[in-house]
C-alpha cells in the first residue's frame, strides 16, 4: 500500500512478471492435522476439560500409587481411635495397669440437706471413671440430721450416662446400672470426651424419685505401658507412667470401627474407579459390536436385533441391577465387584448399541464409503477404515458420560446394602457407613462423598470438553 | 395417530411381558429358595409350604401360573409377611411414592425451565455462571449425600428455632413432603436446566425469532410467547426417562427420610429376600415406567405437531 501512496513511484517491467508466491498458492502451508490431533488441540484450549483430565489422572494415581505410599491396612482397626476426626488430639498419657476398685476409701459424709450429690473419685481416664455420691434420702423423711443408713429409706440408685448436656426435660441418657452401693465404676467404652453422669435415687418400689444429681466429667485418654508397646507406640524408647506420647497418625481420621480413612479412601477408590471406568468400557464395547453388526447388516436382522435392544432398554435399570445382584449372590470371601460389573454389562449395553447403529447407518450412506466401495474395498476394510474411526468420537464421549452414572450406581447399590461386601471398602459403602453417624462424626460421610463428587464432576466436565472437541455435530449445542 | 397409539401400546404390553419373564427366571435362578431361610422345618411341613406357594410344580407350569396371575393383576402373597397380598402392599405404599414423585417432577420441571431460561437470558454473565455451577454440583453429588445433608440442615434449623419448623422424617402432612420432594427432584432439575439452556440458545438463532424482532414485538412478548414455548418442547421428551429416574431415585430419599413408600418397601423386601414382593414390585414398576414413557411420547406428539406427521 505504501507504494501506491508514494507519488514518485513508476512501474517497471519487473512489476508485470508473475510473482513466485502465486505459483505455490495451492500448497498446504500449515502442517496437516489428523482428526485426533485436531481434537486434542481443541481439548487443550478448554481449560475446564484439561483441568478435569489432570484431576482424573491425579485420582487414579492416588488410588494406584496410594497403597505403596500409605501402607496402612484398610481393614486394620485402631481401637484407641474410633471415629476420630482428622486433626484430633492424639496425645495419650501412660497410665498404670488397671486395679480393681471397691468404693472410696474414706467414709461417706452425709450432707446436712441430704440432697444427692455426685462426685468424681480420682482421675477420669479412658480406663475407668469412678463415681461416688452421698445423701439422697426421700423427701418424706422429716427428722433432723443425717438418718442412719438402716436400709429402709435408702432403696438404691440408678446411674445414667450421656454425651449431651442435659436440659430439665431430657432423659438422663444410657442407664448403666442399678446399685445399692454409694459408688460406681464405669468402664464401658470410654472415649476422650465429655460425659454427663446422673445418679437418681430409687424408692422402695424401685421407681425413680425426683432426687438426682448430675456431674460433668472430661475423660482423659490413657494407655498402659503394655498396650503402648503392643501397638508399636514406644519406638522412640522406653516410656514411663505419666509420660505423654502420641497415638498413630490418621490424616483423614478413622471410621466407626477405628479403621484408617485415608487407607480406606485409597482402596475404596480402586473399587469405585474400577467399576466406574471398566463397566462403561465393557458395555459400550459390547454395544458397539452389537450396534455395528445390526447397522451394517441392516434389513430383517437389524430389525430383530433392535427390537431385542428395545426390550432390554425398557428394563427398569436399578430394579434389575438389584435383582441381578441377588441372582449372582456373593460367596464368602468375595468382594462382589465382579457380579456388579457383569450386571451392569448385561443391563446397559443397549443404549450405546442404538447410538452406534444410528451412526453406522448414517456413515453407510456417506459419499466416501461409496467411493471406497467403488474402489473395491471389502467389508472389513470399510468397517475398520471408515465405520469405526468415524464413530470413535461419539463412542469416547459416551464412555466418558457413562462413568459418572456407573460410579453413582455403585454408590447407590452400596448405600442400600447391595454393593460390595465388607470389609472391601468402596466410596459408596463408606458413605453408607458414614451416613449413620453424620451428626456426631461428619468426616466419615464427608470424605467419601467428596471423592465421589470430585470424580463425577471431573468426568462430567471432561465429557463436555470431549464432546465439544470430537463431535462436530454436537458442538455449540451449549 | 390411533394406529400409532395402538402399536405403541401393543409393544408396551410385549415389553411388560419381557420384563415379567426376565424377572421370573431371574428370581428362580437365585441360589436357594424362599423357604430355605426359614426355621428348621420337617420334610412334611416343607412339602406343605411348597404346595401352598406352588413351588412343587415344574418350572414351566409355575411360569404359566405366574403369567396367568399377573395378567389378572394378582402378584401373589408375601413370603415374609403372613397372609399379606403383594397387591395390598402396592396399593398401600405406591400412592405415597407416587405423590412424592409427582411433587418432585413438578419441582424439577418448574425449576429446570425457570433456571434454564434465566441462564440463557443472562448468557455468559454472572447469573449464568452461578446457576451453571450449582447445576454441575447438583449433577455431581450423589442423591443420598444431598438427602443426608438436607436432613442435617433441617435438624440444625429445628434446633436453632427451638421448635419443629419442618419435620426431619416420616410422612403425613404436606410439610413432610416438601424437603424430600425437593431433594428427589434436584438432579432432574439440574439436568433439565442444562437442557433448557441449550434449547433456549438454539432457538435464539431461529428465523421466527428474528422475524419477531424485526416485526418490532416487545422483548418480553418474544421471550414468553416465542422463545419459552418452543424451548420447552425438548424438556417434555426427557420427562419420560426423568419419571423413571425419579421413581427409582425415590428409594434413597424414602430410606433417608423414613417415608413408607414402595421404594423403601422394595429395598426391605430385597434384604429379606421376599421373592413375591420383589417380583411383584419389579413387574409393577416396570409396567408403570413403560406406560409412562408411552404416555409422554403421545403427549409430545400432541404438543408438537411436527412429531405427529412422521411418528
Amino acid at each position: 500500500m505504501s507504494e501506491e501512496a508514494n507519488p514518485s513511484w513508476q512501474p517497471s517491467p519487473s512489476d508485470f512478471t508473475a510473482k513466485s508466491k502465486y505459483q505455490t498458492a495451492d500448497a498446504i502451508t500449515r502442517p496437516a492435522m489428523s482428526y485426533w490431533q485436531d481434537a486434542w488441540r481443541r481439548l487443550k484450549e478448554n481449560k475446564r476439560a484439561l483441568f478435569s483430565l489432570y484431576l482424573i489422572l491425579g485420582l487414579m494415581t492416588f488410588t494406584l500409587a496410594g497403597p505403596y505410599l500409605w501402607t496402612i491396612d484398610p481393614s486394620a482397626q485402631d481401637l484407641d481411635q474410633i471415629g476420630m476426626a482428622p486433626g484430633a488430639n492424639r496425645n495419650v498419657t501412660i497410665a498404670p495397669t488397671y486395679q480393681p476398685w471397691y468404693g472410696p476409701t474414706n467414709n461417706l459424709v452425709y450432707s446436712e440437706d441430704n440432697l444427692l450429690s455426685l462426685t468424681l473419685v480420682g482421675d477420669a481416664t479412658s480406663q475407668a471413671v469412678r463415681l461416688a455420691w452421698k445423701g439422697g434420702w426421700r423427701k418424706t423423711w422429716q427428722g433432723t440430721g443425717p438418718e442412719p443408713d438402716n436400709g429402709q429409706t435408702n432403696y438404691g440408685y440408678k446411674i445414667y450416662r450421656t454425651l449431651f448436656a442435659l436440659n430439665p426435660d431430657d432423659a438422663f441418657g444410657l442407664p448403666l446400672m442399678e446399685t445399692q452401693n454409694h459408688y460406681f465404676e464405669d468402664r464401658l467404652d470410654l472415649q476422650p470426651t465429655d460425659y454427663y453422669y446422673t445418679v437418681v435415687a430409687l424408692d422402695s418400689q424401685g421407681v425413680e424419685t425426683d432426687q438426682f444429681s448430675i456431674v460433668q466429667i472430661t475423660v482423659k485418654r490413657v494407655i498402659t505401658v503394655l498396650e503402648a508397646q503392643k501397638r508399636g507406640l514406644t519406638k522412640s524408647g522406653p516410656v514411663v507412667e505419666g509420660e505423654e506420647i502420641k497415638l498413630s497418625l490418621h490424616p483423614f481420621g478413622t471410621d466407626y470401627l477405628g479403621r484408617d480413612m485415608l487407607a480406606r479412601l485409597i482402596y475404596g477408590g480402586q473399587v469405585s474407579l474400577f467399576i466406574g471406568i471398566f463397566a462403561p468400557l465393557l458395555y459400550v464395547l459390547l454395544g458397539v459390536i452389537y450396534g455395528s453388526i445390526a447397522g451394517f447388516l441392516g434389513g430383517a436382522v437389524d430389525q430383530l436385533m433392535m427390537r431385542f435392544a428395545d426390550f432390554a432398554v425398557a428394563l427398569p435399570f436399578l430394579l434389575f441391577m438389584i435383582l441381578l445382584k441377588v441372582v449372582f449372590g456373593i460367596g464368602p470371601g468375595e468382594s462382589g465387584v465382579l457380579p456388579m460389573l457383569v450386571a451392569m454389562v448385561i443391563l446397559l449395553w443397549p443404549a450405546p448399541a442404538r447410538l452406534v447403529r444410528g451412526q453406522i447407518l448414517q456413515i453407510r450412506e456417506e459419499g466416501y464409503v461409496s467411493a471406497s466401495k467403488l474402489l473395491g474395498a471389502n467389508t472389513s476394510y470399510l468397517v475398520f477404515r471408515h465405520m469405526i474411526p468415524n464413530t470413535m468420537g461419539v463412542i469416547l464421549v459416551t464412555i466418558t458420560f457413562q462413568v459418572p452414572s456407573a460410579i453413582f450406581t455403585e454408590a447407590f447399590l452400596s448405600f442400600i446394602g447391595m454393593g460390595v461386601a465388607p470389609p472391601t471398602p468402596s466410596w459408596g459403602s463408606m458413605c453408607n457407613d458414614g451416613i449413620k453417624s453424620m451428626l456426631t462424626r461428619p468426616h466419615e460421610l464427608f470424605f467419601p462423598a467428596l471423592f465421589i463428587s470430585i470424580t463425577v464432576l471431573a468426568f462430567n466436565l471432561l465429557g463436555d470438553g470431549l464432546r465439544d472437541a470430537l463431535d462436530a455435530r454436537m458442538r455449540n449445542r451449549e | 395417530m390411533l394406529i400409532y397409539t395402538l402399536k405403541r401400546l401393543a409393544l408396551g404390553v410385549l415389553t411388560v411381558w419381557f420384563i415379567a419373564t426376565a424377572t421370573f427366571f431371574g428370581m428362580h435362578a437365585v441360589p436357594g429358595d424362599p423357604l430355605s431361610s426359614d426355621k428348621s422345618t420337617t420334610a412334611q411341613i416343607r412339602a406343605n409350604l411348597e404346595a401352598k406357594y406352588g413351588l412343587d410344580k415344574p418350572l414351566l407350569t409355575q411360569y404359566a401360573i405366574y403369567l396367568k396371575n399377573i395378567s389378572q393383576g394378582d402378584f401373589g402373597i408375601s413370603f415374609t409377611q403372613e397372609n399379606r397380598q403383594v397387591n395390598d402392599i402396592i396399593k398401600e405404599h405406591f400412592p405415597i411414592s407416587a405423590i412424592l414423585g409427582i411433587l418432585a417432577i413438578v419441582f424439577a420441571a418448574l425449576g429446570g425451565i425457570l433456571w434454564g431460561a434465566l441462564t440463557a437470558l443472562y448468557r455468559n454473565r454472572w447469573p449464568d455462571s452461578v446457576i451453571m455451577f450449582l447445576v454441575i454440583l447438583g449433577i455431581s453429588v450423589p442423591s443420598f449425600v444431598i438427602a443426608a445433608i438436607s436432613q442435617m440442615f433441617l435438624v440444625n434449623i429445628n434446633a436453632f428455632a427451638g421448635t419443629t419448623i419442618l419435620p426431619i422424617g416420616g410422612w403425613g402432612t404436606v410439610w413432610h413432603m416438601i424437603v424430600p420432594a425437593m431433594v428427589l427432584g434436584l438432579s432432574t432439575m439440574a439436568y433439565l436446566t442444562r437442557l433448557m439452556r441449550s434449547s433456549m440458545l438454539e432457538i435464539v438463532n431461529t428465523d421466527y425469532i428474528r422475524t419477531a424482532h424485526s416485526k418490532g414485538l416487545p422483548k418480553t412478548r418474544i421471550f414468553s410467547r416465542h422463545q419459552l414455548r418452543n424451548a420447552i418442547l425438548p424438556v417434555v421428551t426427557v420427562l419420560g426417562p426423568a419419571i423413571a429416574g425419579i421413581t427409582t431415585g425415590g428409594f434413597v430419599v424414602e430410606i433417608v427420610f423414613a417415608i413408607p413408600g414402595l421404594g423403601r418397601y422394595f429395598v426391605e423386601a430385597i434384604q429379606q429376600l421376599d421373592y413375591t414382593v420383589i417380583m411383584g414390585t419389579t413387574v409393577f414398576y416396570g409396567a408403570f415406567l413403560v406406560f409412562m414413557v408411552i404416555l409422554v411420547d403421545l403427549l409430545y406428539g400432541w404438543i408438537d405437531p411436527r412429531v405427529r406427521i412422521n411418528p
